[in-house]
C-alpha cells in the first residue's frame, strides 16, 4: 500500500509544529504550576482555590496557549492519519526536548538512568515513525 | 503521593480516551485538504457538532487539570515521561476501539518506549 507523497509531507509538517511547542507548553506549565505549589486537600473549597490560583497564572495560559497549537494541529493531522501512528510519534519526540529544557532551563536534576530511559523512548519513536503513515482499509 | 497517583490514573487513561475521541470525531467529519484559515475554522467548526468530539474535550480538560495537579509538586522530566504509558492503551485502543491496524512494527515500537518510560520512572534521583 503506498501513501501519497503529499499526505507525508504535510504530516510531517504538522508533526513539526506539535514537538515545537509541546516542550515548551510544557515547561511554562511546570513552571507556573511550581509556583503555586501543592494542592492543600481534596476538600471542595481547597480544590478550587488550587484551580483558581492556577488559572490566573500568565504562566499557565502561555502554556495552555501552546498546548492548544498542538491540539488544533492533532486535530488537523488526526482527519488523514492514524492516531496508533500520529500519537507516539508527535509526542515521543518531545520527551528529550522536555528533559533538556527541565535540567538546562528549570534546572531539574536528570539521573543518568533517566538520560537512558529517554534515549530508549526515541528509539522506540524511530521504530514507530518507520510505519506508513495510514494503515486502515479506506487508506489512499 | 495518593493525590499524584490518582491525577497520575485522570492523565493516562482518561487523556487517551480522549484522544481516541477526538480521532474518531475528526474521521468522522473527513480529512482536511486546504489549510486556509477559513478552512481550518470550518473543520473545527464541524468537529464540535459531532458528540465524541465533546466527550473528547471533557476528558482531555479532567486530564490537563490533573496533569497541572501532578506538575505543582514533581519535576517536568519526571512527569511527561512517566505518563508516556499511554502510548500503551493508545495502541490498544487503536486496534480494539478505532479498529485500526496496528503493525507488528508499531507494536515493537510502543513496546521499546515503555522500556524507556520505565527506566525513566526508576530512574528517579
Amino acid at each position: 500500500m503506498t501513501v501519497q507523497p503529499g499526505r507525508r509531507l504535510k504530516t510531517y509538517i504538522m508533526i513539526l509544529i506539535m514537538v515545537t511547542v509541546t516542550p515548551l507548553g510544557d515547561i511554562f506549565l511546570r513552571k507556573g504550576m511550581a509556583e503555586i505549589g501543592a494542592m492543600a486537600s481534596w476538600a471542595p473549597a481547597d480544590v478550587f482555590h488550587f484551580f483558581f490560583r492556577a488559572f490566573t497564572s500568565p504562566l499557565i495560559w502561555l502554556g495552555i496557549a501552546l498546548q492548544l497549537a498542538f491540539f488544533i494541529a492533532y486535530l488537523l493531522v488526526l482527519s488523514w492519519a492514524d492516531y496508533s501512528f500520529v500519537q507516539p510519534v508527535s509526542t515521543a519526540i518531545a520527551y528529550p526536548l522536555i528533559a533538556l529544557l527541565g535540567r538546562f532551563v528549570l534546572h531539574e536534576s536528570v539521573t543518568p538512568l533517566r538520560w537512558v530511559g529517554v534515549v530508549v523512548i526515541c528509539l522506540g519513536v524511530f521504530l514507530v515513525g518507520r510505519t506508513q503513515v495510514k494503515t486502515t482499509e479506506d487508506a489512499i | 503521593m495518593i493525590t499524584n497517583s490518582i491525577f497520575y490514573f485522570f492523565v493516562v487513561v482518561v487523556g487517551t480516551a480522549g484522544e481516541m475521541c477526538v480521532s474518531r470525531a475528526t474521521k468522522a467529519i473527513g480529512e482536511v485538504h486546504e489549510f486556509t484559515p477559513r478552512s481550518i475554522a470550518r473543520h473545527v467548526g464541524r468537529a464540535m457538532t459531532v458528540p465524541w468530539m465533546w466527550l473528547a474535550i471533557f476528558m482531555m480538560a479532567v486530564a490537563f487539570f490533573s496533569l497541572l495537579g501532578m506538575l505543582a509538586t514533581a519535576k517536568a522530566s519526571f512527569v511527561y515521561p512517566s505518563t508516556a504509558v499511554s502510548y500503551g492503551v493508545g495502541a490498544l485502543g487503536g486496534k480494539f476501539f478505532l479498529k485500526e491496524q496496528v503493525t507488528a512494527e508499531r507494536w515493537l515500537g510502543v513496546a521499546v518506549i515503555c522500556v524507556g518510560v520505565v527506566l525513566v520512572i526508576i530512574g528517579k534521583g
